[in-house]
């Protein structure tokens, strides 16, 4: 498989971003960049900023400072939206299925966008529904009425709609029963295998050694240590220092 | 025992009858300005204060358009079109720069809009109520009365309108964007649905049709500036009872009430009858605030 592909242009850089709520301070100026077709790890305790650092990316959170470069460009101050169409795509930790519509119609407010021809559309739909063949079976449910496990499947069909370079993928094993985390790693190397980059948060310390060629350990609103995943076991000691309890 | 007995022999069926009917002519006049609302609402949590002015310029200009052309469908199609742009046009200037602030600013814009409406219209147009005529004046016997053919037609026009939006909610590539955004605007935003647009084109659906249903009922009471201020308080008392937001439960609601009042006023004075929205929506608000016509919740 393709080695970490750091000497490669980056798809995503990230720059110094400090990113506030209200009043506290959450990000410090964390850096970080995503290759082409890279699966990244971003690991860390609860409350890091992990789950923050992929909102700011995403735009759905400003960033005070700093700034995200896609493929060298800056898109700091983008709407979520445009960097949705440019090819970021985000899987929100909570899931967050639109409950009221069908599963059809969440994939259809990805596949819904200027210049997809209907042809297009068909194959996005097909790849979706071999990968996830219960969706295929529920395509005329509403989403709300899903298992977490199928909402989790559904969110992450739904992100591959809009044909992105990278998705943003916070927690998606987090309450999943063992089989179904084992169906999400499946998911995240054929999305590595079809070339799509993903800034993965998760939990699942052996999960996201197993399905990533780099990761970035946060703490405190920054990054405190970087590796290839191959270099790292789960009982290292960096892994104890700053994720063990 | 006895008081019973005799309220049930002298019940007037045939004006029962007749009242079933008005009310729902009513209802579906207050369906089309509540679902506008409802829309509106339902989608940016924006209360718009100017909606009856919408109702009432969309009448406007269906009396110009009706003066220079004669056609009163062409009235109600170009009212409804100029009045959904310029609805369109006022939630950019005015509600826009607002997204993301206290919503108590919305209500203060919406209202300042309503207020400068309506002094613009008493100034262009002046106080005396302008005339549309009914596009067909036919009537057919119903019990002592002769009723017009022409108020079953705004009942079937609203209802044709009212369904025409739920089909395109329904199956529409952008109803779909409405109703994704209204149930989750971060994530649609992240599914690449360029919000602040679709709360453009959504206030401009909702004036459209408050601009359609102030044309419809121009006939039947004559245009003038202040005709939205009724219309538009019903239309918010509506809106609470079907649920904030609930396009089914404001349809719902809006006949409902309708009926109510139309059967209150056999015995009261139509000004009294109004009591009873009144009194259906403190009940409302005292024993399920969410609204009546929505499941409950989980």
């Amino acid at each position: 498989m393709s080695a970490p592909n750091q000497a490669a242009a980056p798809l995503i850089t990230v720059e110094d971003l400090h990113t506030y709520y209200g009043k506290s301070h959450i990000l410090h100026g964390v850096s970080l960049t995503v290759g082409p077709g890279e699966v990244v790890g971003l690991m860390g305790r609860n409350g890091v900023g992990k789950s923050t650092t992929l909102k700011s990316i995403m735009g759905l959170v400003r960033a005070r400072q700093g700034r995200v470069l896609l493929n060298g460009e800056p898109v700091t101050a983008q709407p979520a939206h445009k960097l949705a169409n440019m090819g970021i795509a985000y899987v929100p930790e909570d899931r967050r299925v639109f409950r009221l519509l069908t599963v059809m119609e969440n994939l259809r407010t990805g596949f819904d966008r200027p210049g997809v021809t209907e042809a297009r559309k068909q194959e996005l739909l097909d790849k979706v529904f071999a990968y996830f063949p219960v969706l295929g079976e529920r395509r005329n449910q509403a989403g709300g009425t899903l298992s977490g496990g199928e909402q989790q499947m559904l969110a992450i069909a739904r992100a591959m709609m809009l044909e992105p370079k990278i998705i943003l993928l916070d927690e998606p094993t987090e309450g999943l029963m063992p089989r179904m985390v084992s169906q999400i790693h499946q998911i995240i190397d054929a999305l590595h295998n079809e070339g799509v980059a993903i800034l993965l948060v998760e939990q699942n310390v052996p999960l996201t050694l197993e399905a990533s060629q780099r990761v970035y350990i946060m703490e405190k609103g920054t990054i405190r240590h970087q590796a290839a995943s191959s270099d790292l076991k789960i009982d290292d000691p960096v892994i104890k220092q700053y994720l063990g309890v | 025992m006895a008081s019973a007995l005799a309220f049930f022999q002298n019940f007037p069926i045939e004006l029962f009858i007749i009242q079933t009917l008005n009310g729902i002519v009513t209802g579906m006049i207050l369906a089309l300005i509540a679902s506008g609302l409802t829309l509106i609402f339902g989608i940016m949590d924006v209360v718009n204060f100017a909606h009856g002015e919408l109702f009432m310029l969309g009448a406007y200009v269906g009396v110009l358009v009706l003066s220079f052309t004669g056609s009163f469908w062409l009235a109600l199609i170009l009212a409804s079109l100029i009045i959904g742009v310029f609805g369109a046009a006022m939630q950019v200037a005015t509600l826009r720069p607002l997204i993301g602030r206290d919503p108590l600013t919305t209500i203060l814009a919406t209202f300042g809009m309503s207020l400068i409406l309506q002094n613009y219209a008493l100034w262009q147009f002046g106080p005396v109520a302008r005339k549309i005529n009914e596009p067909y004046t036919g009537s057919f016997h119903l019990f002592y009365l002769e009723y017009p053919w022409y108020r079953l037609m705004i009942a079937g026009l609203s209802a044709t309108i009212i369904g025409g939006l739920w089909a395109f909610l329904k199956f529409g590539k952008y109803g779909i964007w409405i109703r994704a955004t209204t149930q989750d605007r971060v994530m649609a935003q992240a599914m690449g649905i360029p919000v602040p647009w679709v709360y453009t084109a959504a206030f401009g659906i909702g004036a459209a049709m408050a601009a359609a249903s102030g044309v419809l009922f121009g006939p039947l009471v004559g245009v003038n500036h202040t005709m939205g201020l009724d219309w538009v308080l019903k239309a918010f008392i509506v809106v609470v009872v079907g649920g904030m937001g609930n396009l089914g439960g404001s349809i719902a609601a809006a006949i409902f009430i309708s009926l109510l009042e139309a059967y209150a006023s056999i015995w009261v004075s139509p000004a009294q009858a109004v009591i009873v929205s009144f009194v259906v929506l403190i009940l409302t608000l005292l024993f399920r605030p969410t609204g009546l016509f929505v499941p409950t919740p989980k």
